[in-house]
This record gives C-alpha cells, sequence and structure tokens, in this order.
C-alpha cells in the first residue's frame, strides 16, 4: 500500500478504505481498540492529512492550525445547541467556520514566508486561544467548555420530538454517534478526506504547490502569482482542521479552549513530522503513534509494569520497573521526545522513509530491482522546515 | 478549479462507490458489540471475581500535588475493601456493609489516569477506563471544570462518577447529574462558613477586592464569598479573573496597592494559590495599613498541601477546609494513622475526600446487593453515615450533595511540625451552611443512562 504511484490509486484508496475500517480488528492486539481512541485516530488522521496539503506541498511550516480545529469544535457544539443534535449540519459549519478563519488568518500571514510565517499564526492562534478565554467567554464558556444543556433551544430538533429527560445525544439521523457508530462515521469522512487529498496531490494544483516548495522566487519570476494557490491551500488546511474540530464535537459534544493552545498546533506539526511530511500516508502514522502514546502510555503504571515484569528476579524487577516508570504514566512525553529526536536524526522523511528504506531493501535482496520509485510526484524533499 | 481538473473516469466512480457500499455493510456487525440487552448495564462484571476502578487525577499542571495525594489515598482505600492493611475508616463508618472482602466477593482493582486538568484529556481518559478497561466506577477530582465534564460523561456512559475534590457550586447545582456524587463541600458552604468569623475579626467595614481564578470553581466562590461579605456590610471594590496556571501574579496584585481596598480575597486554588498568595506577601500587603486598618488577605478554599508550598506566608489567614487532620475524633484518627503507616506523612483534604468516596461507592454496592448503576444510585442518595471524619453526614438526595460540618481554619501563627500549618478556628455546624437544592436551577437526569 505504500507504494503510490498515480497508476494504482485506485487499489491504494481500496486497501487504505478497508485499513480504516478494520481498525477496530487489527489494533486490537495492541490494546488500541477501545472507540475513543479509534475516534481519535481517524479525526486526527484528518487533522494531519490536511495539515499535511499546506506544510508537506508547500513547506509553509504553520504553527497555528489548533486555532481551526477549536474553532471548528466550538461551531459545531453551537450548532447542536442551537439547530440540531444531527451531526451533518455541525460538521458543515465546522468545516465552514474552519475555512472561513483560515482564510481571514491565511490573508494575512502568507504576506510573508519561512519562520515570519510560523510567527504569524503562532500569534493568531494564541490570539484566538487566549481570546476564547477573556472577551469571548460568552460564546466559549471560557475554562469550563462549551458544553449542551437542556434549556438549549434546537429550533429544528424541537419542531419533531419532544425533549426528553436528559440531555439529547448526538446523532445521524437517530443513530447515536459515541462508540463504534461514532468511530465509523469518523472513519468515512477520513477516507473522503484523504481520497481528497490524493487528488489534490496528483493534481496540476498540487504540482504547483510543490513548485512553490522547491523554488518560489522562481516561480514569481516565470510571471506566475503563487499567493492564490497558497492561500487556497492554506484554506482547504483549514478545512480539514475544522472538520476535524466538528468531528471531535460530534463524538464528545464539548469545546474547550485547550484545543487551541499552542502545543496543540505543535502536535500536529509532530504527526507529520513523525509520519514523514509531504508523503500521504506518513501524517496519520504520525497521527496514530502520537495519540496511542498520550492515551495508552500515560496509563501505564507501577502496578501495570509490575504484573509484565512478574518473571524477573526480584531485586531486578524492582530496579527495571524504577526505570521505566520514568517513561510511561506522566513521563510519556519523554519517550515520545525521545522516538521524535530518534526519527528527526536517523530518518528524516519520517516513518515513511524508514518504510521506503525496509521496502528497498528487500526489493534488492528479491530481484535487483531499482530501490528508486519513479512517478514520485510526491516525495519527500528534504527536510528544510 | 485546477483541483478538479483530473478526469474521473466511470470506472473511478464505481469503484470508489463500491468500496464505500462495502464498509457500509460490514459497519453495522460491528455496532451489535455496543448493543445490550434490557436490565444489563455497561461494564456488568457478571461471573468475574473482580471488579475495576478508575481513578482519573491531575497528575500533571497546576493541581498535580493534590492529584498525587488523592492518587496515594485511592489505593489505600481499595487495600482496605479488599480487607488488606489496617482497614483504616472500615474500623470507624456506620453503618457498614463491606466485609472486607472486596465488594460482593469481588476483589477489587483499578486503573489510574492523568487528566492533565484539561476537560478534554480528562475526557478521553475517562473513555479510555469506560471502554477499555471496563471500570465499574471512576473517580477523581482537583478543579471543578474537569469534574463537571466528567459528570456528564458518567450520565452519557451510564457509569457512576464519584467526584474527588471539586469546589464549585455548580457541580451539585446547575450542572447536577444522577450520575455524579460529591462529598466535597461547595464554595456555597465555605461563605456561609466563613462570614461570622470575618466578621468578628474584621470588622463590618471593608472593602474587598477579588481575584479569581477564571472558570466555573473561581466564579461561584467569587459570587458566594462575595454574596457573604456584602451580607456583612462590606464593599466589593474590584473583581479580576486570572488564567488557571498564571504563574506569575505580579501585574494583578500592583492595582491592588492603589485600589482603596483593604482585604484581598485569592479565589485561587493549587500552585496559582501558592504564586498568587506568596506574591501578594512579596508585595508587602500584609504590612500596609489602609483606611486605618490592617490590610487582610483570605483564601476561602485552603488545604494543608497548599500552606505548605506558600510556606511561612500563609501565617494568620483564613480560610475554610472540609477536613484538616489534626481532628481529633475517632474517624480522622484512624485515617491519619493507617494513611502515616503507609506513606509517612499525614494526608491532605483532597486525599480524604477520595478515600471516603471509594468507600462510599463501595458501601452503595454492598448494600444495594449490585453493581447496576440505578441500583447504586438509590442506595447512596440520602444515605446518613458517621465516623468518616466529619461528623454526621447524609448525602442529600435531591442534588447528590454532602451535608456535614465545615471547618475553619486559619494558617498556624507557632506550628510544631513541618504538617501542623492550620489551625482549626472553628467548626461550623451543618444546620448554619445547609441551602435549599433550588437555588442552584439545575436537574438530576434520569436513573437509566
Amino acid at each position: 500500500m505504500f507504494n503510490l504511484s498515480p497508476k494504482n490509486d485506485t487499489v491504494t484508496m481500496a486497501i487504505f478504505a478497508i485499513a480504516v475500517l478494520a481498525m477496530p480488528l487489527w489494533l486490537a492486539p495492541i490494546g488500541a481498540s477501545y472507540p475513543d481512541l479509534l475516534q481519535k485516530f481517524a479525526i486526527f488522521g484528518i487533522f494531519a492529512v490536511g495539515y499535511n496539503i499546506l506544510f508537506g506541498l508547500t513547506g509553509y511550516l504553520s504553527f497555528g492550525h489548533a486555532a481551526f480545529l477549536g474553532v471548528g469544535s466550538y461551531a459545531a457544539v453551537w450548532s447542536f445547541k442551537l439547530v440540531t443534535m444531527n451531526v451533518l449540519p455541525a460538521v458543515l459549519f465546522g468545516t465552514l467556520i474552519g475555512g472561513v478563519f483560515a482564510a481571514l488568518i491565511g490573508f494575512v500571514s502568507l504576506r510573508r514566508s519561512g519562520i515570519y510565517f510560523s510567527i504569524l499564526t503562532l500569534a493568531f492562534a494564541q490570539m484566538s486561544y487566549n481570546l476564547a478565554y477573556s472577551v469571548l467567554t460568552p460564546i466559549t464558556n471560557g475554562e469550563t467548555g462549551l458544553q449542551l444543556t437542556q434549556q438549549d433551544p434546537r429550533i429544528i430538533d424541537s419542531l419533531f420530538v419532544a425533549a426528553g429527560e436528559g440531555l439529547p445525544s448526538t446523532n445521524l439521523f437517530g443513530l447515536k454517534m459515541s462508540g463504534y457508530p461514532g468511530f465509523y462515521f469518523c472513519a468515512v469522512l477520513l477516507i473522503i478526506a484523504f481520497f481528497i487529498s490524493l487528488r489534490i496531490f496528483r493534481s496540476p494544483f498540487g504540482l504547483k504547490l510543490l513548485a512553490i516548495k522547491s523554488n518560489q522566487v522562481r516561480m514569481n519570476y516565470t510571471g506566475f502569482n503563487t499567493r492564490p494557490y497558497m492561500l487556497i491551500a492554506f484554506v482547504v488546511s483549514g478545512m480539514y482542521a475544522g472538520l476535524a474540530g466538528s468531528l471531535l464535537a460530534v463524538t464528545d459534544p464539548l469545546a474547550g479552549a485547550e484545543r487551541m493552545q499552542w502545543t496543540a498546533s505543535g502536535e500536529v506539526v509532530l504527526m507529520t513530522i513523525l509520519g514523514g511530511a509531504g508523503t500521504l500516508v506518513g501524517p496519520l502514522l504520525g497521527a496514530g503513534i502520537i495519540k496511542y502514546f498520550e492515551n495508552i502510555f500515560s496509563a501505564y503504571n507501577d502496578q501495570l509494569l509490575h504484573q509484565m515484569l512478574a518473571f524477573l528476579p526480584d531485586g531486578m524487577e524492582g530496579a527495571v520497573v524504577a526505570l521505566l516508570g520514568l517513561f510511561v504514566g506522566e513521563g510519556w512525553h519523554l519517550t515520545l521526545g525521545i522516538i521524535f529526536m530518534a526519527i528527526v536524526i536517523f530518518l528524516p522523511g519520517g516513518l515513511m522513509e524508514g518504510i521506503r528504506r525496509i521496502g528497498g531493501m528487500i526489493q534488492k535482496r528479491g530481484g535487483g530491482k531499482k530501490p528508486e520509485q519513479t512517478g514520485g510526484v510526491m516525495r519527500p524533499t528534504e527536510q528544510e522546515g | 478549479m485546477t483541483i478538479l481538473d483530473k478526469k474521473w473516469s466511470r470506472r473511478t466512480v464505481l469503484k470508489g462507490g463500491s468500496a464505500l457500499a462495502g464498509a457500509a455493510v460490514v459497519a453495522p456487525t460491528v455496532f451489535v458489540r455496543d448493543g445490550w440487552a434490557a436490565k444489563n448495564f455497561r461494564n456488568n462484571p457478571g461471573n468475574a471475581s473482580s471488579v475495576k476502578f478508575g481513578f482519573n487525577v491531575p497528575q500533571t499542571g497546576a493541581y498535580a500535588d493534590e492529584g498525587a495525594d488523592e492518587l496515594r489515598a485511592y489505593k489505600l482505600a481499595v487495600k482496605h475493601i479488599n480487607g488488606e492493611g489496617d482497614g483504616g475508616l472500615m474500623n470507624t463508618m456506620k453503618p457498614l456493609s463491606l466485609k472486607g472482602n472486596g465488594i460482593l466477593g469481588k476483589k477489587v482493582e483499578y486503573v489510574t489516569g492523568d487528566t492533565q486538568t484539561k476537560s478534554d484529556a480528562a475526557r478521553a481518559s475517562a473513555k479510555r477506563m469506560i471502554e477499555k478497561d471496563g471500570v465499574i466506577m471512576y473517580s477523581g477530582g482537583s478543579s471543578s471544570g474537569v469534574a463537571i465534564a466528567q459528570q456528564s460523561l458518567a450520565q452519557e456512559m451510564g457509569v457512576v462518577f464519584m467526584n474527588g475534590l471539586t469546589h464549585s457550586n455548580d457541580t451539585t447545582g446547575k450542572d447536577k447529574r444522577r450520575y455524579g456524587f460529591r462529598h466535597f463541600f461547595n464554595a456555597y458552604m465555605s461563605g456561609a462558613a466563613l462570614g461570622p468569623v470575618l466578621e468578628k475579626q474584621m470588622g463590618k467595614e471593608r472593602k474587598a477586592y477579588h481575584l479569581t481564578a477564571d472558570y466555573t470553581w473561581g466564579w461561584t466562590q467569587e459570587e458566594s464569598i462575595k454574596n457573604t461579605t456584602e451580607g456583612l456590610g462590606w464593599q466589593t471594590v474590584n473583581r479580576v479573573k486570572t488564567p488557571l496556571g498564571a504563574g506569575d501574579f505580579s501585574q494583578y496584585i500592583t492595582p491592588v496597592l492603589n485600589s482603596g481596598a483593604d482585604v484581598l480575597i485569592l479565589n485561587h486554588y493549587g500552585k496559582d494559590m501558592i504564586n498568587s498568595l506568596t506574591q501578594a506577601v512579596q508585595f508587602g500587603l500584609r504590612d500596609k495599613q489602609v483606611n486605618g486598618k490592617n490590610f487582610e488577605i483570605i483564601v476561602p478554599l485552603y488545604s494543608r498541601l497548599m500552606a505548605q508550598g506558600a510556606g511561612k506566608n500563609i501565617k494568620g489567614i483564613y480560610g475554610t477546609t472540609n477536613w484538616n487532620w489534626s481532628l481529633k475524633d475517632a474517624g480522622s484518627q484512624a485515617f491519619v494513622k493507617s494513611f502515616g503507616a503507609e506513606y509517612g506523612f499525614p494526608p491532605s483534604q483532597a486525599a480524604h475526600t477520595c478515600y471516603v468516596q471509594a468507600l462510599l461507592y463501595a458501601n452503595a454496592c454492598e448494600m444495594a446487593g449490585t453493581f447496576a448503576p440505578p441500583d447504586v444510585i438509590r442506595a447512596l442518595e440520602g444515605f446518613k453515615f458517621d465516623g468518616m471524619g466529619n461528623g454526621p453526614t447524609e448525602y442529600r438526595a435531591a442534588d447528590h450533595q454532602c451535608f456535614k460540618k465545615v471547618l475553619v481554619v486559619k494558617g498556624n501563627e507557632n506550628p510544631t511540625s513541618q504538617f501542623d500549618l492550620l489551625e482549626v478556628v472553628q467548626e461550623v455546624p451543618r444546620s448554619q451552611v445547609e441551602y435549599d437544592p433550588s437555588i442552584f436551577g439545575g436537574e438530576l437526569g434520569p436513573y437509566e443512562a
């Protein structure tokens, strides 16, 4: 599935769709097969795939994408509060607002490139975050987070059904969007999002974005106005982020400002670089790994370690548990940091480069074919940030 | 647009369509897993020999100290429920249904998680516990915003949430839930208990300046304390909201000096309170004379862990707590003894309330004879007990709030040890802090989630 030449796109899509939909099965052995984490995989997959359209193709490093994620969440929750608990309007609304926000921020930020662009986006995101905590608390409910209440109007719902006891849950025409149905909803959207991203990578538009990455000055000299293309790429990736944000609200109708914090923006950068910027599947892998660490590794405690290492002799067990204890539980950031460093140092192209190298080795041994890929429109160029 | 320049052959569309259709066929077979028969409930232990509790506490962030102490208490509670250790409060609690062999003969195990003091992270962690680890109850606290977020999740998921340390009126007020219970006291009670003491110590003519943590707990505490102090005749000069985990409060404290206020009320908790109080003292507020009176600082919600962090700055500062280890009743003594034997230092009020909550839940299951949440909830509602360190206590059925006495405390002027930091000024009886549940609004919701 990693040989992504244009010819076998359809095959890629089919394999990808099956792999995503079958996640509950093949993730079970590593303890990641429960609805909430699966939903997170799909949602942050969408986020990272969208981010990759901007960063992977144009090389513009945005440090403020979490703002669009947060805005998408707020938009979706407001849609639940004011209009209906059906998820479709919420998703549309969230995506749209994410796009509008991206257009505004992009219009200003894209006047600069390189580090200045990064700083501008970071500043805008941090501004949104602080606004959400201060002036905008009537809209965002501040630190407590925006939540559903019994008194919400829900105009459309109130026309058809009487409000029941307790809070209503998000649904797709009656199908509850928590648990596995919620995951499949996100998974289908991920597949669609991935498909669109694939089309963009293959399109002349994608090629222009790549050209901007390799030499924008030359593009300009040939009389080519790059800015509209940059803005479209920025807005598209902002819409992806808005979609991801609205899905977070769909699976769990609550929106908090911490989704917009700069650490959240940094997270999607990590995901993309970890997996391989500029590759199609890489950001998805990165998103999966980071979410896996955050949810599974952070939950390991000494009790669990002792159980796992019970086969060691007593004295050694204590020492090993004490040592490993540093890297799990609250220390999961440390483990992630080490892995991230190792990947950036040894595999600058991310996990996808590792996979390609392994693939190349196997091919060499097998038929002596060239390990080099052909037709690689989206081959990851060197990391220059 | 150029993106769509590439032609989509009929073939591509058909292939894509059939892939989606295939997905639609596969999906429902997996949904069935989620469905359950009537009368069954989520994470029913059935014939398993053990049940799991989930302990979701802040291990990082402004409330990490409290979270660490809560986790210690939970581990101790599990030990005692399973009949290990010295039994702790199981020896003093009345009435007690637990037999010291786990719950209904099933051994208790636990899983832990980090809330990071963020609603999102807390709910993700709680969902992991419920969906993956199959916990029958989860518990934890230290931020009311996070507690409320988890409590509404409890209602959606149909798994009981026992609130740890959460002091906002909203937890059992406008955001109360049938599946959430709180043993800890709240901001309203703090105000009601503090009022008379403040009147006696500081008089009726004071000008107060509030610094408030900007989230549900800060808001409700500010409101409750403001209502109390204005009832005494005090004026409120200003109320300023500060972000949670701000670290540096100097920009908020400088304006206090020239505001004409003679009392500073710090609606902060955890590391925030340690920082803001320390800085207020460093700015010389306590040595000042304003309006011919000594400048005073009040910290409405106090804890020993915070006092430890703030050091000598807390001397003579008034506040309230839910419980303090220096209490002399049998329950408190038993808890301090077994916690001390286990960890080598006395427990905090956060540890106490979490320990009690775990025990109360376990006891309610034993009383109900089942783990089915609706029955357990009914067993807890209106449950009256004693011997848990707070005197006679009742879980009020109308809002799932415990009613008991409240302690007004003062930073100890002459501490005898590094833990002897708070001096109990008064034990305010339950009748003085009780209120009508309807004043805060909100609805509990249904028994069947």
